[in-house]
Parts: structure tokens; C-alpha cells; sequence
């Protein structure tokens, strides 16, 4: 979240669409509640009425898949209209630069295009620089600040957009075009100064060929309507559980280091390289280009890992880190593409279960066959570390050796979690972890002690990065979740200045701007650097009182990322002047005093500012010189409405998802993502317009269970309120099939069959899509063969894709083709 | 002073919690059930579940409405269930929360007779003829504790206090909601402790949403005890 929980009771109107909030952030309705208590409007869009939609003063459906579809026109309504918010789109987004000449879009490809990828299974991929923006004398982009140069972003917006009309909208998404006009017309409204509007999304645009771009379509939405950086706005991902957030700025993913540093590549053969490869460069001295101070963060890190170990004769251990091979992918589906092809004999599940969770679930458990090995770290046995003894397995052909290590439940430990809206909170431990179960800390010191014991007395090869690993987060030999905080905020490795004040060896850097390149600082986490000082750990404040701006801020509770900004780029909450757009729910302002028309002092008041220099403007309208623009995290300092960075285009695009029930993309005649990743093994079968699976799939939550299930199905009270895997459908669709309501019935993909119980109802409709009628249903995923102990209630991931987004690789689980039949 | 519970239907999201919480509270055990094709579960109240989120899909107005009713006891300010029983030490009205209990002895009623008399349908019988159904969580309350439903609600779409300010509170909050739902209303306010809010008519909710005319009502020797008065219970008649 750009914002956070409370932040949404400041909300003029609310857009809740690719996610269900009611049912699965429940506590977020709290906020939701409360902001329409004060008149703030609720639209819910969702292919069917869910919990959330039956709370909203506006309901519409549309076909899984076609979110760009629906926003393109949001685009285009707002554009025609004149409804975005001038001043803001002109100071602070992208909207004024000028795009080169060989920047081109064609028929649904944008130029640069080449069939086929570098990087496995892509389909195809752009040449990203033909998308670079005008440069001036000075290597700063050229800009025209009247929007009106035919090649600025925002005219190249505006004939992006004019294809997204109401008819072809309505044709492709089966929303009624009223419907359509009455959700453009009341979020549009959030245009105007002084009110925000908000979104609130998870899985429901994230899993799809084209999730960035249903994310980067709705961002350009906020930024043409002023809506980031104020109260009650932002753009803001529900996650789906407490500390989804914590884990990925520590790195849960591939591609990325603590705090969102690059996963180096091989061809970054040096620390110097690296630096120089990963820290933009901006000649804009009104650009605060944040990432400049890259290496610092980077070597702080180094530092953290390696200890006394890391030196700069070499490199601070730079070349003991694994790199990425240029060109290849080491995401989930390549996890287990690689292990399904044989190419993996060991691994750890680690609070996950991939076999009930990942997307075309039987291809995993059968890659999990060719494993020599599985260690199993889990509260619970589950589909996962039972996979050889699952549904069509014969155990005495499947080799793996699997080891279950019991962990401790989240209650029985200290630590940290980061929730969605960036809030670092402490949690104390409550029982004792039961049995021999461990907390998952004290599991992964053993388990280091023990390979660097190995490696010590062991002639293997490279090991240097396992003897050099700094590995002391202990006290009384168990692991001490307080020495892990304060490595990832973070030490001064020795004395030293800085910013003209004496820095003791060994005491916590006080926050991210004094960490240094030299290695004179740690920080395991940059991000983090603020969390725990020699104040204190900041995470486990419980202060009540909330910042004068009385928008529920609560300063003083927990902790938040980055050095406890509570709204994300704040600093465009005000005007070029530092004048709040919104009075009354204002999020900074600038106080600093004035002589003569000019500002001589610098002061803000409110959240903490996006960087405190002064505002772009004196009170007189005189340009300062040594302010910066708010996007201080991007290179040039403004927003990007045009994104050049994207895989799949600056702009977004409605393709159709890589299985679909139209024959048609109504927009172009690409039909899917040209850069999307398909994966073509034996196991990943799938088929588009195929009249054997006539119907549009999807998978979801509900409020009953979580995740995969695995601590509540084993729940009998929440078992008892969701007892089964269901498929719900209209009544449309059961009349077509002979389905009575409550009887099981069988849902098939390309990939597998299962077994449902059929739940028909009023909440989904048929869709008219092009002139035919397409029928939708949808199943929820928590559910596994492992318990109930019946066996009967599978994973509804058996029946979802091998395909996914080109920029993060995550499945299409949420638009899929399926056939309903009778048992 | 009697103790109130204020359950506005229109801003429950039907998430359940109460129903989970109620459970918890009491330890009562799950009921086996199965999906029969629909999110409500189990079907209907029981001796061991005392709160249940009704759910129904209603078309209103040619708008699809989605319609919860947390049902639970309603803690009657004069209760048909306690007038017929007539035995303190089976169903007894606590005086100092208003809250209606149902003992071990209640085993000892007419179960039929009791359930019978409750216009709103709550009471619960178990195989070997126990009655049960919702306490008003009274052991929390008198340890300065809130129902455990309440606490549980998220939206706050259960408020619990004393009665006269939840009364003016439920009042305060018709005049608001009417604004959105013309049709709104509260469901026999003077009547009972615990006051549902609806936005449509409330039989769409449940079947005994509102005190039901041919259920309830007095039996002849109920009446005579009332009519009696005081005196009915040192004449047991």
C-alpha cells in the first residue's frame, strides 16, 4: 500500500475491484465502513457479487481478464471530459515529457518488438530503448509543461486511449455500457481538488498474463486524478497475509535483494560493475534521483552479510554472492519447471505448500517425484510433504526422502511482521512452542551452524561465502529476534563523521541517509534503516497519539518503511507552492517562514516528508533551485504515466488471457500478452476456444479459510462453515447443464478434473461478450486432499494454467477456461 | 439496568467472526455439515450453535441484494419462553443484565411448550432435552467483558451496552440509515434487548425476524399466571 488501513476512512470514494475485501481483509471494512459513514461512495467490480459488493453503492460485473479493457476507458472518459486534475498531471508526472520518434504502437505491439525471448519461455520481447524519452542539452528529459506536444506522454495517452470506447469496452469486458459510465462518472469525481479516491486490490489483477499493467492502468488513473500522495488515495495492494509485505522487502523474491537492491547478474562481474549497472543517473538538479545512493545500500548490505569479512580490497564480499545467469529466470514456475525436468534434487518447503498452491498444481507434485530429498518445515503435515502418498501415487515407485521439521505457530515466537500498509509491528511471544516444534529462527541458525561446520572442515569447492557468512543472532544459544532487527537497521562498523557529527563503532545507524559506500555502516535491509536505533526498537511503540493533521497517522505506533513515512510521496499532496490540495485532510504542508515572497527556512508539518527541501515555488511563484520534485524514487522525479521500464509496453494494453472463451481481441489482433510466459512441458497443457471448455474459470478466497487451508481446515468450527470445495455459477449456467443446487458436480480444464459441489446462484451472470453469451464460474483454492480426511475436497489449483506475467512471472490463476458437467 | 445489543444488518459483511467467536466462547463443539449450496452454515440453529448468520439473495427493486441477519436470542424485556416455563431454576431472567439463562433443569419443561412460545424461533433442544441458546455471553459481561460476538465484529455492526442508550443509539442510527434505505427499520425495539436494524422488510431476512403472530403469544395458562401476578408463583398455577 502507498498508503495504509486506517488512511482509507479519509476516502471520498472507494474502488474495490481485483479483490474481495469484505470477505478476505475483513478487518479493512472496518475503514471502508467508516469512510462511507462520512458519505464516501463504495463500487464494487467483480465477475460476481461477493460479500464485498453486497456492502456497495455501485455493483458491476465484468469477465475475468479484461480489467484493462474496463480502465482503458476510465482513461478515456476522464481524458475526454476534462476530468483530470491539470495542475498535478503537469508539475508532477511524467505527462509533459516527450517520447522519442521511434516509440510507436501498432495494432497491439508497441515498437521494439521481437518474437521468441531471451529468457525461457517468453513469448516475445521488446527492445525497451526505442521507448526513451527526448533529452535536452543537459540529458534532461524535454519536457512541455502544456501537454499540448504531439509526442508528450500525455498526447500519445490521450491516442492510446480513444481505441478504449464504450462499445468496444462493453463487448469485450460483457459490462453494460450504463454500468460502465455510472463507475467512470463517480471515481472520475476524485478529480477534483480536495477529493481522493482509492483502490484496494490483491490477486484478483495481480494473477494474470497482464497483472503489472492492470496495476500500472490503475496508477495512471490516480496520477490523472491527483490522487497519490493524499489522504484517502494511493494505489493499495491487500496482502494476503500479515507479513507478505516483511517478506518480500526482505527478498522472498528472486529477482530482488533486500530492499528492492537487484539480484546481481552474472555479466555484473564486479562490485563496481554492479553499482554502476543497478544506480540511475540523473543530470536534473531538481531530480532528487533517491537511487544514486544505491551503492551505499548495496555495500551496507554486503557489510551486513559478511561481517569483518567484507573488506574493500574485496569487494565486501561482492563475488561470494550467487548471480543470476543473464537471460534466465529463477522464479516459482521456473522452480519447478527446472525440478520437473530433473534439474533440482533437493529442496526446502519453508512455511509453504507449493502442492496445493501453485498454480497447475500436478505438474508440481509430480516434479516433487524427481526430488532425491524435501525437507518439509511446516506446522503441519500437508499436501506438500505427504505429495508421495497423494492421489495417484504409488509411494513405492517415488524416491524422495522427505523430512518434516514441526515449526512454531506465529503466536509461540518473538519477531517482527510488516503489514500492507508498511507498518513493521513487534510481536512478543505468548505459549511456548509445543512438542519439539522450533521457531523458525532457531531452525535456520542450526541449520547455518551446521553447513558452516561442513564447509569448515570440508575441502569443497568455493567455500568462502559459507565460512564468511556473519552468523551470530543468538543469545544462550537460541536465536535472538532482537540481534536480527538490529542487523537489518543496521551498525557503524567503525567510528566515523557523519553529516558533520561523530559516529561510535558498534551503535545503530540512525536512519538510511547516514549509511555510507566505504563500509563503514551495515544494514542488512536500507529500507529497514530506521527501525531499530539507539532509541529504541520503533516497532514495538504502542503511542496513541495521532499527528496534527488528525488523519490517522499514529506516528508514534509501530513502525513503518522508509524512516516511518506514513503516505507514500507525500509530497505531492501539495501544491508546487507546498500548500496542501486538500485543506481539511491534509497530509504535509510546508511552514517554513517567508520575507519578501521568498521561503527562508525550511519546515514541514505533518507525515514525514518525501524528502524536506524546499518546495518547487516561492509564495511569489518564483522557481526555487534547490527544491526537488516528489517522485524522489525516480529517476526524473516525476511520476510514470508513460512507463518505459515494463516488459510488456509503456502503456498498458487489453490482451485476452492465454485461455479464453473469445475467438476475437476486439482491440488488436494480438490475442494474448506478446511477451507473456507459457510453459510448454508434457504437464502444462492448455487451450484457448475450445468448445470442450466453454466457460471462463477463476479461483478465489472466501473469509471461512486461508490460503491453501492448512490452518483452517484442520479448524472444525471453520470447517463447519465452509465444508467443501464448491464452484459457484448462475443459474443461467445450471439450467444449461441439468446442475441442481448442492449436488457435485465435475470441473474440468486442460490440465485436470475436479470435484466440486455446485453452489448456483443469483450473484454470477452470464455474460454477453462480442454477441455471444459467455458463462463464468469460479472455486476457491483452499482446500487439499489431506484433510478432510475424505480426501474428496482437492485443490482447485489443479485446474489452473502454465502461463503468467511477463515483469513478475506470476501465474494467470484468476482467468482460465473450464468445462461444468454433471458427475 | 438491563444490558442491550444493537446488530445493524446493514453494514454487516456477514464475515462470520461472531458466529466463530460464539462458539469459542462457549466451546461448543462443531456440527458435521456439508455445503448444500449456499454460504450459510450449518442450516439452522441448534443446541450447539446459538448464533448463526442467516444469508439470502433477494432481488429488490431489480437490484440483487445480499441480505445477512446474525439470528440469536433476543433477550425479550418480557420473555415468553420464561412466563412459560414458569420455574426459576430452569429459565431465569438475570437481573442484573437483563440476560433470559436456560439451566440443566430445563430439561425438566415441556421442550415444545418453550420453544413454541418464543416468537422469534431460538430455543434449541438437545437429544436428551436440555434447552439452549444464547446468554448474552453474562458470565463476560460480568466481568467487564463484552459479548464475545460483539467484540469479534470488525465493522462494528454490533454495539452493546445499556439498554436505554443502545435504544437511543438504535434511534439515532435509524434516522441515519434511513437516509440510504428508505425502508429501514428496527425490529421490535420496545420488545427485546437485542434490536436488529434491517433496510428491507425484514421477512426477506428470516422468518422470524420480527416477532411472529402464529408462533409465541400466551398460552391460556400463561396468561392467568400473568394476570395473577405475584401470586401465580405461591399458588404454581
Amino acid at each position: 500500500m502507498t498508503n495504509h488501513w486506517i488512511d482509507i476512512r479519509n476516502s471520498d470514494c472507494i474502488l474495490i475491484m481485483g479483490s474481495n475485501a469484505a470477505e478476505n481483509h475483513p478487518i479493512s471494512f472496518k475503514y471502508v465502513t467508516q469512510a462511507m459513514e462520512k458519505g464516501a461512495k463504495l463500487i464494487s467490480v467483480d465477475p460476481r457479487f461477493t460479500r464485498t459488493s453486497s456492502k456497495a453503492d455501485i455493483y458491476t460485473a465484468l469477465r475475468s481478464g479484461t480489467d484493462i479493457a474496463f480502465l482503458g476507458g476510465m482513461i478515456k472518459y476522464i481524458l475526454e471530459n476534462n476530468l483530470y486534475n491539470k495542475e498535478y498531471t503537469a508539475a508532477y508526472t511524467n505527462a509533459p515529457f516527450i517520447v522519442g520518434e521511434s516509440y510507436g504502437f501498432n495494432d497491439g505491439l508497441f515498437s521494439g518488438y521481437k518474437k521468441g525471448g531471451e529468457e525461457g519461455p517468453s513469448l516475445g520481447s521488446y527492445d525497451k530503448s526505442k521507448w526513451a524519452f527526448e533529452m535536452d542539452g543537459n540529458k534532461v528529459p524535454k519536457m512541455d509543461r502544456t501537454l499540448k506536444h504531439k509526442r508528450s506522454v500525455f498526447q500519445l495517452l490521450k491516442v492510446h486511449y480513444s481505441r478504449y470506447d464504450l462499445d468496444t469496452v462493453s463487448k469485450v469486458t460483457g459490462t453494460p455500457k450504463e454500468d460502465l459510465l455510472e463507475v467512470y462518472k463517480t471515481y472520475a469525481a476524485t478529480g477534483a481538488t480536495g477529493q481522493a479516491g482509492t483502490i484496494m486490490y490483491a490477486m484478483g489483477w495481480t494473477q494474470h498474463t497482464v497483472g503489472t499493467q492492470n496495476i500500472r492502468t490503475m496508477a495512471m488513473i490516480q496520477l490523472l486524478l491527483g490522487n497519490m500522495g493524499v489522504a484517502g488515495g494511493g494505489v493499495n495492494a491487500l496482502r494476503g497475509e500479515s507479513n507478505v509485505q516483511g517478506s518480500t522487502d526482505h527478498c522472498l523474491l528472486w529477482h530482488i535483494w533486500p530492499g528492492y537492491l537487484k539480484t546481481a547478474r552474472a555479466s555484473n562481474d564486479s562490485l563496481d560493475a554492479y553499482n554502476t549497472k543497478w544506480t540511475p543517473k540523473s543530470q536534473d538538479p531538481l531530480s532528487a534521483n533517491w537511487w544514486s545512493n544505491y551503492p551505499k545500500y548495496s555495500v551496507s548490505m554486503l557489510k551486513s552479510f559478511f561481517g569483518k569479512n567484507a573488506t574493500k580490497s574485496n569487494q565486501f564480499g561482492y563475488n561470494w554472492l550467487p548471480k543470476v545467469d543473464d537471460g534466465k529466470a529463477y522464479s516459482w514456475f521456473d522452480i519447478f519447471d527446472d525440478m520437473y525436468k530433473g534439474d533440482i534434487s533437493g529442496f526446502f518447503a519453508w512455511g509453504m505448500n507449493p502442492a496445493c498452491s501453485g498454480s497447475n498444481v500436478s505438474k508440481i507434485r509430480k516434479s516433487m517425484e524427481n526430488l532425491d530429498w524435501m525437507v518439509n518445515v511446516n506446522i503441519f503435515d500437508n499436501e506438500t510433504g505427504s505429495f508421495w502418498k497423494g492421489p495417484d501415487k504409488d509411494p513405492s515407485k517415488i524416491k524422495t526422502e522427505v523430512f518434516m521439521l514441526p515449526a512454531a505457530v506465529f503466536v509461540e515466537k518473538e519477531g517482527s511482521i510488516t503489514n500492507s500498509g508498511r507498518w513493521m509491528q513487534w510481536r512478543y511471544q505468548g505459549p511456548k512452542p509445543l512438542g519439539n516444534s522450533r521457531p523458525d529462527g532457531d531452525i535456520i541458525m542450526e541449520l547455518g551452524h551446521r553447513i558452516k561446520e561442513k564447509y569448515k572442515t570440508s575441502d569443497s569447492v568455493f567455500k568462502d561465502p559459507i565460512v564468511n557468512l556473519k552468523w551470530d543472532y543468538e543469545t544462550n544459544g537460541t536465536y535472538d529476534p532482537h540481534k536480527a532487527a538490529k542487523e537489518i537497521n543496521g551498525y557503524f562498523t567503525k567510528d566515523c563523521t557523519v553529516k558533520g557529527k561523530q559516529c561510535k563503532k558498534g551503535t545503530l545507524v540512525p536512519s538510511f541517509a547516514w549509511l555510507q559506500a566505504d563500509g563503514s555502516t551495515s544494514s542488512g535491509n536500507w529500507l529497514y534503516c530506521n527501525s531499530y536505533t539507539e532509541k529504541g526498537n520503533m516497532s514495538a511503540r504502542k503511542g496513541q497519539k495521532d499527528a496534527p493533521n488528525n488523519i490517522g497517522l499514529f506516528p508514534e505506533f509501530a513502525w513503518c518503511w522508509p524512516v516511518n513515512r506514513r503516505i507514500l510521496y507525500n509530497r505531492a499532496s501539495v501544491d508546487p507552492q507546498g500548500r496542501p490540495w486538500d485543506k481539511k485532510d491534509w497530509v504535509v504542508k510546508f511552514a517554513g517562514e517567508v520575507k519578501d515572497g521568498k521561503y527562508v527556512s525550511k519546515k514541514w508539518l505533518g507525515d514525514v516528508p518525501d524528502g524536506g527541501w524546499y518546495p518547487l515555488e516561492n509564495p511569489d511563484g518564483s522557481k526555487r533551485k534547490d527544491a526537488k520534485h516528489p517522485f524522489i524514487m525516480r529517476k526524473h522525479g516525476h511520476a510514470q504515466i508513460f512507463g518505459p521500464g515494463r516488459a510488456d509496453g509503456p502503456f498498458s494494453e487489453h490482451y485476452e488471457p492465454l485461455e479464453c472463451p473469445v475467438e476475437k481481441n476486439y482491440f488488436s489482433s494480438q490475442m494474448v500478452n506478446p511477451t507473456a510466459v507459457v510453459y510448454s512441458s508434457k504437464a502444462d497443457a492448455h487451450a484457448t476456444c475450445d468448445p470442450r471448455f466453454p466457460f471462463v474459470g477463476t479461483t478465489y478466497r472466501v473469509s471461512e479459510h486461508w490460503q491453501t487451508g492448512l490452518m483452517t481446515r484442520p479448524q472444525e468450527w471453520l470447517m463447519e462453515l465452509q465444508p467443501n470445495v464448491f464452484v459457484e455459477m448462475s443459474e443461467e449456467l445450471a439450467k444449461l447443464r441439468g446442475i441442481k443446487n448442492g449436488e457435485r458436480v465435475n470441473v474440468s480444464s486442460a490440465r485436470a478434473t475436479l470435484e466440486c459441489t455446485a453452489v448456483v446462484t443469483k450473484r454470477f451472470k452470464p455474460f454477453t461478450i462480442g454477441y455471444a453469451t459467455v458463462h463464468q464460474v469460479g472455486i476457491p483454492w483452499h482446500y487439499g486432499w489431506r484433510w478432510p480426511s475424505t480426501g474428496t475436497e482437492e485443490s482447485a489449483n489443479l485446474l489452473t494454467p502454465p502461463a503468467g506475467d511477463p515483469n513478475t512471472r506470476i501465474p494467470e490463476t484468476k482467468a482460465f477456461m473450464v468445462n461444468v458437467t454433471k458427475l | 439496568m438491563s444490558k442491550s445489543i444493537f446488530i445493524d444488518t446493514t453494514i454487516c459483511t456477514a464475515c462470520r467472526g461472531c458466529q466463530v467467536a460464539c462458539k469459542q466462547w462457549h466451546d461448543l463443539p462443531a456440527e458435521k455439515t456439508i455445503n448444500v449450496g449456499s454460504y450459510q452454515n450449518p442450516q439452522d440453529l441448534s443446541f450447539d450453535t446459538y448464533k448463526l448468520v442467516r444469508m439470502k439473495e433477494e432481488i429488490i427493486n431489480g437490484r440483487l441484494e445480499w441480505l445477512f441477519f446474525p439470528d440469536q436470542c433476543r433477550h425479550c424485556v418480557d420473555a415468553p419462553c420464561l412466563e412459560t416455563a414458569f420455574d426459576e431454576n430452569a429459565i431465569y431472567r438475570d437481573p442484573a443484565t437483563g440476560a433470559i439463562l436456560y439451566t440443566r433443569e430445563s430439561k425438566k419443561l415441556d421442550a415444545e411448550e418453550i420453544t413454541g412460545s418464543c416468537p422469534y424461533n431460538i430455543p434449541r433442544k438437545a437429544m436428551d432435552g436440555v434447552l439452549a441458546k444464547c446468554d448474552m455471553c453474562n458470565d463476560r459481561i460480568h466481568n467487564g467483558l463484552q459479548p464475545a460476538c460483539v467484540t469479534a465484529c470488525p465493522t462494528g455492526a454490533m454495539t452493546f451496552g445499556d439498554r436505554e442508550e443502545i435504544l437511543a443509539f438504535a434511534k439515532k442510527r435509524l434516522g441515519k440509515v434511513k437516509q440510504k434505505f428508505a425502508k429501514a427499520m428496527l425490529l421490535n425495539p420496545d420488545e427485546v434487548n437485542v434490536i436488529y436494524l434491517v433496510g428491507f422488510d425484514p421477512q426477506l431476512y428470516s422468518d422470524y425476524a420480527v416477532a411472529s403472530s402464529d408462533r409465541g403469544g400466551l398460552s391460556r395458562s400463561v396468561a392467568l399466571r400473568k394476570m395473577m401476578g405475584p401470586f401465580a408463583k405461591m399458588m404454581r398455577v
